[in-house]
């Protein structure tokens, strides 16, 4: 049989999911073993036992002048961040979308412009907004939404524009005004394609709040992690990479459920 | 003055032509079966009664009035695809061509139930009462084409347009297709412009079956002159030309 029509049943499709996991786990065991054996003060590879203890250290201990337990408070701190940003920037994506992908006068005159727009690296523009917006929370949230809001207006006009014409033919000989068919045909056909696009921004969000953060903030995520650099707490990072990964899957896997919760007519590969 | 009045009718695409000379008068409650080569123009004139997009010359005028700018509820279509929304449920589907007409596209609370009961009512007669809350992904061909034809008339449209509504369905849905739609007609007495590639289709639903086709042939360059109406059959009479042609349908003998 062709290897493209083999498929793993049940129990071997566990097993290879798990694998990459547990190798990259015992590389990591058998790389730190050796740099401990050779130096026990080795502080760039901890033992995943140095980290568990960190993690829990870090989990539930305050810090010893406030009593906070700062990595919660990152957390938040971060989150909020994030999904202020996301959240302006997906609005701004839907709308705009819309408005590109279903009136001709309005694509004729932003449709260029936001190409355009998009090709500006985000990171270059970050000490402009941090001198137009200072160093408070704006900037950071700015940064989120300038970094992923071109993106998601290209793709959710795109969106707009590949309903096939029939349907909006369609809807016009029932009688439906522009507004309808933006509100009743095109706005739900693309909340899916919404959500999958969030999704896709994540990964970019989470890079430019991290950024932000190391490079001026006094709480956040990405704040704690280039802080710690300074006294290579390698465990410190590690614990807080992991939790971000954590963070960022739950999320993603928060946004694939509800998608498919709300709109199940749009089938399940989304 | 005939119900529906095609006018001289031009439609070039850039420097191409595709229609040329098209001049029709089809009466209240005809049936008018349309056929001829792939590419020919049979979708573009369609479009054009549809008001989708607007003659390059000439007029089409319904029942006396001003040629229209755009697609509006006096006329209906079904295409051979995409003609029901996807994310509305079946029963939605219906009572969308209610709810569209209003300004945000959402009936009131009373009004709803109203018109979804109305909309229960369509569906039983076109034989979908029981998938009222399925969505269309989860109809076949036929039921989904079916459903398209359902939601066309309950907005109640002067004209019904169909382009190649059956051309995916298979021989025995496609029969009780016909039946449905022979059925739907006798009730309503809608004027219907059907496109299809089904010659006995066409006669068979048809009061007249019109062959759309190059009047002239030019040796050098066939793509410079655009197809017109070169045949106009009365159906209803087992077939004999009801009108004479325009023009001598000049095809070439061999290829
Ligand atoms: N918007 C357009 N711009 C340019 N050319 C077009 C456009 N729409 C149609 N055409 C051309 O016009 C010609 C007629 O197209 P049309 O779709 O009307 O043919 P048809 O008779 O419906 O064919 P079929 O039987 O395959 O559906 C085709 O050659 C097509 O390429
Ligand atoms: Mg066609």
């Amino acid at each position: 049989m062709r290897l493209i029509n083999r498929t793993p049943g049940p129990a071997l499709r566990v097993f290879l999911t798990l694998l990459p996991f547990a190798l990259a786990l015992v590389v990591y065991m058998i790389a730190s073993e050796a740099r401990l054996a050779a130096n026990p003060q080795d502080r760039l590879l901890p033992s995943p036992a140095t980290i568990g203890d960190t993690a829990v250290r870090l989990f539930t201990t305050g810090d010893r002048r406030t009593g906070r337990i700062l990595l919660w408070h990152d957390t938040g701190a971060s989150l909020l961040r994030l999904a202020l940003g996301v959240g302006i920037a997906a609005l701004a994506g839907l709308l705009s979308g819309l408005a590109i992908g279903l009136l001709p006068h309005v694509r004729a005159a932003f449709s260029p412009f936001v190409a355009v727009l998009s090709m500006i690296p985000p990171l270059a523009v970050l000490p402009i907004l941090f001198i137009t917006f200072g160093l408070g929370e704006l900037s950071k949230v700015v940064l989120i939404v300038v970094g992923i809001t071109p993106f998601l207006i290209r793709d959710m006009g795109q969106r707009v524009i590949d309903i096939p014409r029939e349907m909006i033919v369609k809807a016009q000989t029932l009688g439906a005004s522009s507004l309808v068919i933006a509100l009743r045909v095109a706005l739900p056909q693309i909340m899916p394609r919404l959500i999958q696009s969030v999704r896709l921004s994540l990964g970019p969000a989470w890079l430019f709040l991290i950024a932000a953060e190391a490079i001026a903030s006094d709480l956040g995520l990405g704040y704690r992690i280039f802080l710690v650099r300074r006294y290579l707490a390698m465990d410190v990072i590690l614990t807080y990479v992991i939790w971000i990964t954590f963070l960022a899957f739950v999320m993603d896997w928060g946004l694939r459920s509800l998608s498919r919760r709300l709109y199940p007519w749009a089938g399940g590969g989304l | 003055m005939s119900f529906v009045t095609v006018r001289n009718i031009f439609q070039s695409y850039g420097t191409r032509p595709i229609l040329e000379r098209v001049n029709l008068d089809v009466d209240e409650g005809e049936f008018v079966s349309i056929v001829g080569a792939s590419g020919c123009g049979k979708s573009t004139f369609l479009r054009l009664l549809l008001a989708e997009e607007r003659p390059t010359r000439g007029e089409i005028r319904i029942d006396g009035a001003a040629p229209a700018r755009e697609p509006g509820r006096e006329r209906g279509v079904v295409f051979q695809r995409y003609s029901v929304f996807p994310h509305m449920t079946v029963r939605g589907n219906i009572v969308a061509a209610e709810s569209f007409a209003t300004p945000l596209g959402r009936l009131a609370y009373g009004a709803r139930r109203a018109a979804r009961d109305r909309a229960q009512q369509v569906l039983d007669r076109i034989g979908l009462g029981h998938m009222a809350d399925a969505y269309p992904a989860a109809l076949s061909g036929g039921m989904q084409q079916r459903l398209a034809i359902g939601q066309a008339l309950q907005a109640r449209p002067r004209i019904l347009l169909l382009d190649e509504p059956f051309g995916a369905l298979d021989p025995g849905t496609r029969l009780s297709m016909h039946a449905f739609l022979q059925e739907l007609r006798a009730e309503t007495g809608m004027t219907v412009f059907m496109v299809t590639h089904d010659l006995e289709e066409g006669f068979k639903l048809g009061d007249r079956v019109l062959v759309f086709d190059k009047p002239r042939w030019d040796p050098t360059d066939p793509d410079i002159i655009g197809a017109t109406i070169t045949y106009d059959f009365d159906a209803r009479n087992g077939g004999f030309p009801y009108q004479a042609t325009q023009e001598d349908p000049h095809v070439p003998d061999t290829p």
